[in-house]
């Protein structure tokens, strides 16, 4: 094994194949403070608190979910409970709250939670990719392939290449279009939610559902059992329903009614859904595309990702490790004579480019000799 | 007798002949694996033992984070009873696993990769996409670019 022997290069004496500007003297270097990475992000999320929340540009309706939520459990808790609590239990205030607290805790860490962001590939990687792909082209007149077959459990998966992020999307990794990032097991972007359901949020996203489901039973529940034990109590339902305080155009009982009916029904089969989901390991994007079912002229195309037990299913995606993020939005910038470039910075800001190893590019990696 | 730099040294001082990339592997699936193939640029620098080593060791610590066993079964649990807010107060088996990581590329950087003058970079500031190895110039041998 040859010892390599390493000289301290002198910087003065290298000739570098353009000229690097002058480094920042230190008065201007400490007036500009160091940024941190979010501030550079290329997708298109927003950032809260210098980067410990995050969020997708478009809210979508995310407001009108938690508005739903607080005023029909609002309702519920100023209007019907004290009426349960006397003629039931007083059980019911405590239940309806826990469930109340599990759905907004859930809903708020599915928005704000990374969902299992890719951070794009540096320059000097998507270089790498465009050299090898170019290099398994067979002719100049065709464009090269972009995907990329590999063995999975020994079922073939294609590989796509994304334009955006500059690298081969590893298996079950989808572009969302509306946030503009690669989401690592690409569930499907949810405006309820105002975010992207991946791999690291859809355990809060299932147990939103299921919570919210839970939760729009029990209003329902507890309404119609207001409306009959009040109904009971004389004039009939009608006017039970129609009872509500002169300043108020719709009866309480009536909102509530409305809005837990139409939830329940849909956020009901939302659950069941994606229950059928966690125990067979699919996400909606796969089972939406068919990409493990019924593919006509494949054989044996089962879910490589399975691990055919429902029960070890349900435990892996709702159990299992916790993945980091990805993106890192807290991270610092490294100044620009720092070495190692960090994939996200590069793609935003130019005077990075003045850096010696960008300019290496592609033709001065010379094949080492076979 | 030239001695051998330290990682900083290294890294203010140093022009980049290459860069190698070691993809990931998925013939087991989505858990976090590299591939063990020895790059062709790197046969002037190190050993293919030795590389196969790191790479070997680096892929059991990856397993070793996304393990399902017990304790993830455990954190998952108890997580999601406190409606997943744990996740705010305490450290992921991950998270420590991942700092054992940090602190064996560091290791190696420095009794191994970096007297060869080499730089492994650990692979969560990639994105877990690859294993960056930075060649640096190698003024001795007369090799480089």
């Amino acid at each position: 094994m040859k010892n390599c022997e390493y000289h301290q290069i002198d910087p003065q004496t290298l000739s570098t194949p353009n000229p690097t500007p002058p480094p920042p003297p230190c008065a201007e270097r400490t007036i500009t403070r160091a940024k941190r990475k979010w501030e550079a992000f290329p997708g298109r999320n927003r950032f809260c608190c210098d980067g410990r929340i995050i969020f997708a540009r478009q809210s979508g309706v995310l407001p009108l979910t938690l508005g739903l939520i607080l005023v029909t459990s609002t309702l519920f808790f100023i209007f019907d409970c004290p009426f349960l609590v006397e003629h039931l239990t007083s059980c019911i205030p405590v239940i309806g709250g826990v469930l109340f607290v599990f759905v907004v805790i859930s809903l708020l860490q599915t928005s704000f939670t990374d969902p299992g962001i890719l951070p794009r590939a540096g320059l000097d990687e998507a270089a790498d990719i465009e050299r090898q792909i170019d290099n398994s082209g067979s002719s100049s007149y065709r464009p090269p392939p972009r995907t990329k077959e590999i063995l999975i459990r020994q079922q073939v998966v294609k590989l796509k290449y994304c334009f955006t992020c500059k690298m081969f999307r590893p298996p079950r990794t989808s572009h969302c279009s509306l946030c503009d990032n690669c989401v690592e097991r690409f569930d499907h972007h949810c405006p309820w939610v105002g975010n992207c359901v991946g791999k690291r949020n859809y355990r809060f996203f299932y147990s939103f559902i299921v919570s919210l489901s839970f939760l729009t039973a029990f209003i329902f529940g507890c309404v119609t059992t207001h409306l009959v034990m009040r109904s009971q109590g004389g004039n009939g339902v009608i006017f039970a329903l129609q009872e509500s305080p002169a300043r108020y155009p719709f009866s309480h009982c009536q909102l509530e009614l409305v809005v837990c009916f139409f939830s329940v029904w849909s956020i009901l089969g939302l659950s069941g859904f994606h229950t059928y989901l966690v125990a067979s390991n699919l996400t909606t994007n796969e089972d939406i595309k068919g990409s493990w079912s019924g593919k006509s002229g494949s054989e044996g195309s089962g879910n490589p990702y399975s691990y055919n037990n429902i029960f070890t299913n349900c435990c892996v995606v709702l159990c299992g490790p916790m993945p980091p993020s990805l993106i890192d939005r807290r991270g610092f910038l490294p100044p620009d004579d720092a070495v190692p470039a960090p994939p996200l910075a590069e793609i935003e800001q130019p005077p990075l480019e003045a850096k010696s190893d960008i300019n290496m590019g592609p033709g001065h990696l010379s094949p080492a000799p076979l | 007798m030239a001695e051998t730099h330290s990682l900083q040294d290294l890294r203010q001082q140093a022009a980049i002949a290459a860069k190698v990339f070691i993809q990931r592997d998925y013939t087991n699936g989505t858990v976090c694996q590299f591939q063990t193939k020895f790059p062709s640029e790197l046969e002037t620098r190190i050993d293919k033992q030795q590389f196969e080593e790191t790479v070997r060791t680096l892929n059991n610590l990856y397993a070793e984070a996304e393990k399902l066993g017990g304790q993830s079964y455990l954190e998952g649990c108890l997580a999601c009873l406190t409606a997943y807010t744990i996740f705010l107060c305490i450290e992921t088996h991950y998270e420590k696993v991942l700092k054992k990581i940090a602190k064996y590329i560091q290791e190696q950087n420095d009794k191994i990769y970096a007297p060869r003058g080499l730089l492994l970079t650990d692979p969560i500031e990639r994105g877990l996409r690859v294993v960056e190895i930075t060649i640096f110039e190698d003024r001795s041998t007369g090799s480089g670019r």
